[in-house]
């Protein structure tokens, strides 16, 4: 991170904080957090590298409520983050997830899944049709709205996954290796859509990767190992 | 719109499941429907012949089957005087059986009765009615299963009778029944100088309460009942229904089973799907809502087809010569709306256990499953 954003962010929001986040599975044989501590300001991308089960989706899942912490506080937009309490208003409202596999309901259209999260808010249909229409748009899916996913290539399917994710203009984005399953092509495709939605729509990003080509095109670049967090000088 | 289609996707997802689950329930919902629509019709006969041309009936009080009600011919012979009644009619009711039919329903009446008067005569002369001891009437169908015909002598019980007519009515108790006159039954059934109830009619309906009361004083052992009262709470009546829902019921819960083996799959299934739906935003009510949604789908169609077959089912036992005139089709839409609440509530029940399953998926864990 150089001067001038780091200083930038001093000034901003900060929407996520870890603060010496444990956590561990197997009734604590393998404990993949080991006190976790950092912010991330309103309107970053923020990308965490790290190897395999280094804790990168854990932390992930953390911030999205979907997991608790056994210990340390994890808070978003100031709120800390309970697995029963404000866990729906977070994920409907503050953040939206898309995962490696993009977890779309087989025997839905495009447009159904997408019209998904919606249906937990109550949006109305008009409201709802019009936000389709304008992520379809952007993220050219517009003629494929009536395919089901079977009939869509798997850019298409994590294209889908995102216009999904973004549907009830949440102001985080949790993106666990959005590009994993893609060929070279389609993920280099598949995140220049991905920054550029998050651009224009003011979502601060924090993506858990493999691929360090794309984490330094975000922000801040975030390395993960012995369940600790460590920000490298520059990014 | 889209919750919806999410909830007919699953079931549509597994066809084959899903339409043995419908199945389970149609035939549930018309077994249910089948018994207490002939229970329900029988109930209604018997109602029938005890109102005929009467508004209330008198009978022994405490008695658990009219069968076993005496009342005293001076009791009929009393309340006949009173001013208030019409008329009054004394019924003695037995049972029979001939070579082939181990129930035949006897009615000791007088030439007077409603019965007698108010019936249409296939055969022989009214007037020609309780002039001898061994003379019956028959009705239709029983003279139909007792090959006999006007002027035969028929073995009934132990006696050997002459049939001086035959009656046609659309009551299958009567239909299928015997007449006699009153004096000969009573001996026939060794219930000298008694009857089973008194059948009245009375000059004006709205002196029902002090008739009522007057029998109340004046006979200690005795009790009138109005029709509608006397069909409310006759034991036999009540064993009758609770027996016809109770066995309905059953077939139901075998239903309701399948439906909840059917849902649980359908959980089990989709555990995936589901935590997508949660890290959408999906709450408990919304996931349990549409579990519940499914069993409901799957409920209602069991339940209309149900209704169908049911329906079917009761014409085709009403054309079975045997039933003729026992079998009434005629189904209360109140009976309807029950047997459908029920098949719904059966599909609530069966869903229960899924739903909760749903609503405890954690979708951390479910999204870990390939």
């Amino acid at each position: 991170m150089n001067l001038s954003t780091a200083q930038a962010n001093n000034q901003k929001r900060i929407v996520l904080r870890a603060e010496d986040v444990w956590k561990s599975y197997d009734d604590g044989a393998i404990t993949v957090l080991q006190g976790v501590e950092f912010e991330i300001a309103e309107g970053e991308t923020v990308a965490i590298c790290g190897s395999s089960g280094c804790g990168k989706s854990t932390l992930l899942h953390l911030f999205g409520g979907l997991d608790a912490p056994d210990r340390g506080r994890v808070s978003v937009n100031g709120i800390e983050v309970n697995r029963h309490r404000n866990l729906l208003r977070l994920l409907r409202v503050e953040v939206g997830f898309v995962f490696q596999l993009h977890n779309l309901i087989p025997d839905l259209t495009l447009a159904e899944n997408c019209l998904i999260p919606t249906v937990a808010t109550g949006l109305d249909h008009r409201t709802a049709h019009a936000r389709l229409m304008q992520l379809a748009e952007r993220t050219g899916l517009t003629h494929r709205l009536d395919q089901r996913i079977q009939k869509l290539s798997g850019g298409e399917r994590q294209r889908t996954a995102l216009c999904r994710a973004l549907m009830n203009k949440p102001k985080i984005l949790l993106a666990d290796e959005p590009t994993g399953s893609l060929d070279e092509h389609s993920s280099g495709m598949v995140f220049d859509l991905l920054l550029d939605l998050v651009a224009t729509e003011g979502v601060t990003l924090v993506m858990a990767t493999h691929d360090r080509g794309l984490a330094m095109r975000c922000d801040r670049l975030l390395e993960m190992h012995d369940g600790r967090i460590h920000e490298p000088v520059s990014a | 719109m889209i919750f919806l289609k999410l909830i007919v996707t699953n079931l549509r997802r597994h066809r084959i499941r899903s339409f043995i689950s419908v199945v389970g329930i149609t035939f549930s919902v018309a077994a249910m429907l089948t018994v207490v629509t002939i229970l329900q019709g029988a109930i209604g006969m018997f109602s029938g012949i005890l109102s005929s041309d009467s508004e209330i009936i008198v009978f022994e009080r405490n008695v658990s089957d009219l069968f076993f009600s005496n009342v005293p011919a001076a009791a009929v012979e009393e309340i006949s005087s009173w001013p208030m009644v019409s008329h009054a009619d004394p019924v003695l009711f037995g049972i029979v059986s001939s070579a082939d039919h181990p129930i035949i329903t006897c009615f000791g009446v007088t030439a007077s009765d409603a019965r007698i008067r108010k019936a249409t005569w296939i055969a022989g002369d009214r007037f020609a009615f309780a002039q001898h001891a061994d003379d019956v009437v028959l009705g239709e169908r029983a003279a139909e299963f007792l090959s006999a015909k006007l002027g035969d002598h028929v073995p009934i019980g132990h006696g050997v009778f002459h049939v001086i007519g035959i009656l046609k009515t659309a009551n299958g108790f009567e239909d299928g029944g015997v007449f006699m006159p009153l004096g000969a039954a009573q001996i026939f059934f060794h219930k000298e100088g008694t009857s089973s109830v008194i059948t009245i009619k009375l000059g004006n309906k709205d002196d029902a309460a002090s008739f009522k009361a007057l029998v109340k004083t004046k006979f200690a052992n005795l009790i009138a009942l109005e029709d509608a009262e006397f069909t409310r709470s006759y034991s036999q009546f009540r064993i009758l229904k609770a027996t016809a829902w109770a066995v309905g019921g059953c077939g139901l819960l075998m239903g309701g089973l399948g439906v909840a083996n059917t849902m649980i799959m359908s959980v089990f299934t989709r555990i995936r799907e589901i935590a997508i739906l949660r890290v959408c935003g999906f709450s408990n009510t919304q996931i349990a809502a549409m579990i519940f949604g499914e069993s409901a789908v799957v409920s209602l169609l069991g339940a209309m087809l149900g209704l169908v077959t049911g329906t079917c089912l009761l014409f085709a036992l009403k054309l079975v010569p045997a039933l003729h005139g026992y079998v009434d089709v005629t189904i209360q839409p109140l009976v309807m709306l029950i047997v459908i609440v029920l098949a719904l509530l059966t599909g609530i029940a069966g869903a229960l256990y899924p739903a909760i399953y749903a609503i405890r998926i954690r979708a951390v864990e479910a999204l870990r499953f390939e």
